[in-house]
């Protein structure tokens, strides 16, 4: 027997750390509250390795016969069932254990999530270290991880749902950190509100998924779908969708992305790590986790496409004109977002994780690479004064770089091997996923103009801004920047044959490894059918449009930097629209936020609140006043009355018990009636 | 006529008075406003209540009647001390004896 693999510590390792820092952070010395910080998820990180490291020693990947209820079985397969021997939830037919789950999913998303999270607590120790709340800053950030650890780990559908939420108070907490702020508090309250939105879908999915299947069990459910082939369409589809909606808030996508540029009000580490790596990729796990959900139902898996190829085209446009740097890599997340929905749409699940995986990276770099240029010129995030800052930040430079060839998907970087993974499958899917794929392309070649536009205008020119450096980027944020700039080199090469060498780089994306893994956990890839030639095909025309997109950019801001606002204003309109994103804010405040508000101002206040609560407290009030004015009389402070009350009182009993009340009133109907029948 | 002498009286008669008594204290317990009034018509209710405990007595052959009018009695004799030191004490302070004046604890 083998000894088991701790699951519980996972989540409850960040927990303890939360907990430390604030109950007590406030009292700790700073050095102390930083070994907490960085103690939590770096030992939660070391139990997942562990965990990943004794699966592969003992070298049981095959999926192993494991039921939800009996924990885990024979040896150490996937997936590897933890569960709390107590039930959790139990009503009737109602089950609901307290289980965790390791299987290829949630292991490669593990990884992710606390290997990104503790790079960035180490950056974090650099970038918040001028900052009052760095006590507060960690404790949320270590609670952030708990509940992200638990979504991942869960086996049900509702202990999923306690993460999610979990997740989305932090986000809420971390976003609206610097809570003087108006618009912090302001955009963590959207991000929360919006979420919520999603999170409606989610719960009514969840209703369905009980009344329809009893359990909320993924692989029960996984189970009964696959039992009876009846389950195609229908109440499944329902399900999907409401799942989808649910994703979609969480995942930014259309159109409930609204909340996700707003929130890059937070420190610029949890935009990194919640609001581009992590928390807002949560919507493609669950997609992924929940799978076999979308692929019994066609119709919602091509919403999910379509979904995820509109959001990827909407956003990169938005990310065209944007000039806050953080907008900029917000408007990014959420179209990079759009790809892996539109991987998980064209049902290539393992594409769409590994984009997850790698965007982790070089999103997380991209983020904290902006971090630090915020951090060195004094707070300013506009591009337009920015400029030239190569040869004062030479590190974020050279590491900027590399994040930006690799999201716009330059070989060897790992954007190159996802995003083409994703676009491959989307191509293979017949006619529609021809036209997916267009979309993706046209994408990738705004996603290459807008990062190197940002990257000519913060790192290349004159300096356009005041901006001397302020201080100089300790340690602790260069090193995470140093590992990330590796990470989005190297991710990518997992998806890699290990045998075929540099050339078969293009013709990679059968993708042996990366999906093959995840296989048993998200089923097989759809790309079937395609020929190396294909792949290196669609590879080049990829590659080719991340090179225009480039050359675009150079045109544009290095060469002849007159030309966008020349163009701008040749088309205003267009640049307007761009500009103000489409005006979705303002159509959602003009037909849901204004709505809202008159009726909550109106009628909930007004007429509710005022008039019929208000008016009912009143009249009860008055009720009470009227009958204590009425009483008060009686209550006159003279000895004799109410010794005559008592006197009156003790008679009225008297008579009560003494007299035959009912012989009297017999006798008096029996008078009466002689009467009448006379 | 004889017959009128070696009859009882009928215990209805006895309650009665008791009853006419008793009501008498109360009437006058309510109307007077003389505080040594007020204590005669309790004493008056007090004897009442003992009027109708010695009939029932008698009537039903219980001793225990009887001993309770003892008991009322030493209670009322008590009362009759105390409260006529009260009343005393408050003629002293007041100069009045009208229950309406005397309404406050505090002297």
């Amino acid at each position: 027997m083998t000894a088991p693999l701790n699951l519980w510590l996972i989540p409850l390792l960040p927990f303890a750390g939360f907990l430390i820092n604030g109950i007590l952070g406030r009292r700790l010395p700073k050095w102390l509250v930083t070994i907490v910080a960085l103690l939590a998820p770096l030992a939660s990180f070391a139990v997942v390795l562990s965990d990943a490291v004794s699966i592969y020693l003992r070298g049981t990947i095959q999926a192993a016969p494991a039921c939800a209820m009996c924990g885990p079985g024979p040896g150490f397969g996937f997936p590897y069932v933890e569960t709390c021997p107590q039930p959790w939830i139990d009503l009737g037919a109602l089950h609901i254990d307290f289980s965790f789950v390791l299987d290829q999913l949630s292991l490669v998303m593990l990884l992710v999530v606390t290997g990104v999270g503790f790079l960035i607590h180490v950056y974090s120790v650099g970038y918040m270290s001028h900052d009052e709340g760095y006590a507060r800053y960690f404790s949320y950030l270590n609670l952030f991880l708990f509940f992200m650890t638990v979504l991942v780990l869960s086996g049900n559908a509702l202990l999923m749902f306690v993460g999610w939420e979990g997740v989305g108070m932090a986000s809420y907490l971390l976003i609206g950190f610097w809570f003087q702020k108006n618009s912090a508090a302001d955009a963590g309250k959207k991000a929360f509100i919006v979420n919520r939105i999603g999170d409606f879908g989610f719960l009514i999915g969840m209703f369905l998924l009980l009344a329809n299947f009893g359990t909320l069990t993924f692989t029960e459910i996984a189970a009964k779908l696959g039992q009876d082939p009846g389950w195609q369409g229908g109440v499944v589809t329902v399900i999907a969708l409401c799942l989808l909606l649910g994703a979609a808030g969480k995942s930014a996508q259309l159109p409930l992305h609204v909340w996700l540029p707003d929130a890059m009000e937070g420190p610029t580490p949890v935009s990194a790590f919640i609001h581009a790596a992590t928390m807002v990729t949560t919507g493609v796990y669950m997609i992924a986790r929940t799978h076999v959900l979308f692929d019994h139902s066609p119709f919602a898996l091509s919403v999910v496409a379509i979904v995820g190829a509109v959001t990827a085209i909407f956003a990169a446009t938005i990310g065209l004109v944007q000039n806050d740097i953080k907008r900029v890599l917000a408007y990014s997340t959420i179209s990079q977002l759009g790809y892996m929905f539109l991987g998980c749409g064209v049902a290539a699940y393992s594409a769409a994780i590994f984009h997850l995986v790698t965007h982790a990276f070089f999103k997380a770099l991209l983020f904290l690479a902006a971090g630090s240029v915020i951090h060195a010129i004094g707070g300013e995030q506009d591009l337009r004064r920015m400029g030239g800052l190569w040869k004062k930040l030479p590190v974020t430079f050279a590491v900027t770089t590399i994040g930006v060839l690799a999201i716009a998907g330059f070989p060897p970087f790992a954007g190159f091997f996802s995003k083409d993974a994703i676009l491959y499958a989307a191509y293979g899917q017949g006619a529609n996923g021809k036209a997916l794929w267009f979309v993706g392309v046209v994408t990738a070649l705004l996603t290459s103009f807008y990062m190197f536009r940002l990257w000519y205008l913060a790192f290349w020119g004159k300096p356009r801004g005041e901006s001397a450096p302020h201080h100089s980027t300790p340690w602790s944020m260069l090193g995470p920047l140093v590992i990330f700039a590796l990470l989005s080199i190297c991710g990518g090469w997992i998806g890699i044959e290990p045998s075929g060498g540099l050339f078969n780089m293009f013709n990679w994306i059968n993708m042996e490894r990366f999906s093959g893994f995840l296989a048993p956990a998200v089923g097989a890839g759809a790309a079937e059918g395609g020929s190396a030639q294909l792949e290196f095909t669609l590879s080049s025309a990829a590659v080719g449009v991340a090179l225009l997109g480039w050359l675009l950019a150079h045109l544009f801001y290095r060469q002849k930097s007159r030309l966008p606002a020349r163009l701008a204003a040749a088309h205003p309109g267009g640049y307007k629209l761009l500009a103000n994103k489409y005006y979705v804010d303002e159509f959602y405040g003009a037909t849901v936020v204004k709505p809202l508000l008159a009726i909550s101002t109106y009628f909930l206040g007004w007429v509710v609140d005022k008039a019929l609560l208000g008016g009912a407290a009143w009249l009860l009030g008055g009720i009470a006043t009227f009958a204590g004015a009425l009483l008060q009389r009686w209550q006159s402070g003279n000895i004799r009355s109410y010794a005559a009350w008592l006197a009156a009182g003790a008679a009225a009993v008297l008579l009560f018990v003494v007299v035959p009340w009912p012989d009297v009133l017999a006798s008096l109907s029996a008078i009466h009636l002689g009467g009448a029948g006379r | 006529m004889s017959s009128l002498l070696t009859q009882e009286v009928p215990i209805a008669w006895y309650l009665l008075l008791s009853a006419a008594l008793f009501s008498l204290g109360v009437l006058g317990f309510l109307i007077k406003r003389n505080l040594i009034t007020v204590f005669m018509s309790i004493e008056l209710m007090l004897n009442a209540v003992n009027l109708s405990f010695v009939t029932f007595a008698h009537q039903w052959h219980a001793v225990k009647g009887q001993i309770f009018v003892f008991f009322v009695m030493m209670v009322a004799a008590a009362e009759a001390a105390v409260g006529l030191a009260i009343i005393i004490a408050v003629f002293r302070v007041r100069a009045t004896l009208a229950v309406d004046r005397i309404d406050l604890m505090k002297l």
